[in-house]
């Protein structure tokens, strides 16, 4: 059983614009799952991803990888980035400017192996690309160029650093997708940074909830974010975008998924804890609500 | 006078070409080992390798020569094991040559190195790629102007010293008679024809490097944009 999971004690003194702040994490991470990694931005989030990845040394604490030691900082173990079989995919992609696509996917292959290249340059739909130089690609396919990158290396651990933060709406959906898929074929743990909370619903099937460099919560993300006492038949997760006063009432309008808005009544006593950018549950309890197939 | 000529103008290439080559080879691993290193006194180890843009060759070239003197426990060593005197050869001038062009080769390498976004080398890591793969298949290739830069300055700069070379190896036709060195000797012999010519090429040489070094930058630049 221990070999399943990593293990991860580690605390790590971060240097923040709002002074320094204890990075203290004590959690695992269960193989085969897509774990999202929550917080606001400065809650170290990708620090935590760097000390995994071990391109940050924790300050002291252990890291296992199943029985293998990754860190220790008593027993002076620190395996380096390349011996840890992981792929991080960076927030700016990082993709070698001066090869093409293909040289990019090849580079990365412990072994070169033509055919797997090819079959990952078709599985991202950029075989008409792979002579290109990354410069001259749109973020999504740069997004895809890192993501079949990162896979050819054949990691254990997929390391996703905001990967969509970059990319408008409608894109963001198309690569949620894509890391989805990734996700269930290869069947590769995968940790993903972010600060989205549709992301996280939508991909994660683990939520570490971090806030001030420790963490508030984990679990799946309906226990996490979701009061459990609401028997509501329709829950849509969403963060509050305006709150406009119209006489006695408020009209409270909620962004979800970057594209839909919902606008919701609410009476001032129901947004005493509430303000703009709040992530909220917006659900309904006495309707039954309709389900239309979409073409 | 011809070949004397020609002479000069052969060892002001060979000095300017060796320096490039042997700066070029160890400058490499030294401006990676500079960019990346942490250790506390990097400002230090950087301010010696730009003390020469500062000195007058003259300090230098003073400080090489009582190294170099049989008198010095580091000449005497070299003149007893190795039977070597690097005083006024061509040897000495090019050690010299290649200390005082350091910052030539180091500055743009570094430079170039600190620009690229750390995430590139990370990237490489995480791919499982070592260090040395990293600078050479990834890094390198992508600071190429800076290489060029460096390797051009380096060469253009080693063709026009004069004070070191003076210092250290003074003016002996086919040893250290170099064609700055000659030009000034020429002069002093009022012999403004034989000035003329080197001073021509000199600066011919000079112009034609530098402009090279511009619009390799300034194709780079326009290309970044795009």
């Amino acid at each position: 059983m221990e070999n399943d999971v990593i293990d991860i004690r580690v605390r790590k003194r971060m240097l923040t614009a709002h002074g320094p702040m204890d990075l203290a994490v004590e959690t695992t991470i269960e193989m085969g799952k897509l774990v999202a990694l929550f917080g606001d931005s400065g809650a170290g989030k990708t620090t935590l991803l760097r000390i995994l990845a071990g391109l940050t040394d924790p300050d002291e604490g252990q890291i296992h990888f199943g029985d293998t030691v990754w860190f220790d900082s008593e027993k002076k173990i620190n395996v380096p980035p390349q011996q840890r079989n992981i792929s991080l995919m960076f927030q700016d992609y990082a993709l070698f400017p001066n090869m093409t696509i293909e040289e990019n996917i090849a580079f990365a292959q412990p072994r070169p192996n033509s055919n797997e290249v090819e079959e990952l340059l078709r599985l991202f739909g950029l075989t008409e690309l792979q002579k290109r130089k990354p410069s001259g690609l749109s973020g999504g396919q740069r997004q895809r160029v890192a993501l079949a990158r990162a896979l050819a290396r054949k990691p254990q651990i997929l390391l996703l650093d905001e990967p969509l933060s970059s990319l408008n709406a409608e894109m963001r959906l198309m690569l949620q997708d894509e890391i989805e898929k990734v996700h269930r074929q290869w069947g590769i743990t995968t940790v993903l940074v972010t600060h989205d909370l549709n992301e996280v619903f939508r991909l994660a099937s683990q939520v570490i909830h971090l806030e001030n460099g420790s963490i508030k919560r984990t679990g799946t993300p309906e226990s996490v974010f979701s009061d459990t006492s609401i028997s509501g038949k329709v829950q849509i997760t969403g963060q509050i975008a305006r709150i406009d006063r119209q006489d006695v009432i408020n009209i409270v309008t909620v962004i979800v998924g970057g594209t839909q808005i919902i606008k919701v009544i609410a009476f001032d006593s129901d947004l005493e804890n509430l303000k703009i950018g709040d992530h909220v549950t917006v659900f309904s309890k006495a309707f039954n609500p309709i389900v239309y197939k979409l073409k | 006078m011809d070949s004397e000529f020609v002479q000069t103008l052969w060892l002001t290439f060979k000095l300017a070409a060796s320096t490039t080559v042997i700066l070029l080879l160890v400058g490499l691993p030294f401006a990676r080992w500079l960019a990346y290193t942490r250790i506390r006194v990097k400002p230090l180890i950087e301010a010696l390798v730009s003390m020469p843009m500062v000195l007058p060759p003259s300090v230098i070239g003073y400080y090489i020569l009582v190294i170099y003197s049989p008198r010095s426990w580091f000449g005497e060593w070299l003149g007893q094991v190795f039977d070597v005197r690097l005083a006024f050869t061509f040897e000495g001038v090019l050690i010299a040559s290649v200390i005082f062009s350091l910052p030539f080769m180091i500055q743009p390498l570094h430079n170039g190195l600190r620009a690229l976004p750390d995430s590139l080398r990370e990237a490489s890591y995480t791919l499982g790629k070592s260090k040395w793969t990293t600078f050479f298949r990834v890094l390198l290739p992508n600071i190429k102007p800076s290489v060029i830069t460096a390797v051009a300055l380096t060469f253009a700069h080693s063709i026009g010293e004069f004070g070191i070379v003076l210092m250290v190896g003074g003016n002996m036709p086919g040893e250290t008679r170099v064609a700055s060195i000659a030009i000034y000797d020429e002069v002093q012999a009022l012999n403004f024809k034989a000035a003329n010519s080197y001073a021509l090429i000199l600066f011919l040489i000079s112009l034609v490097l530098l402009t090279t070094i511009y619009s390799v930058n300034r194709k780079y630049d326009s290309w970044k944009m795009m």
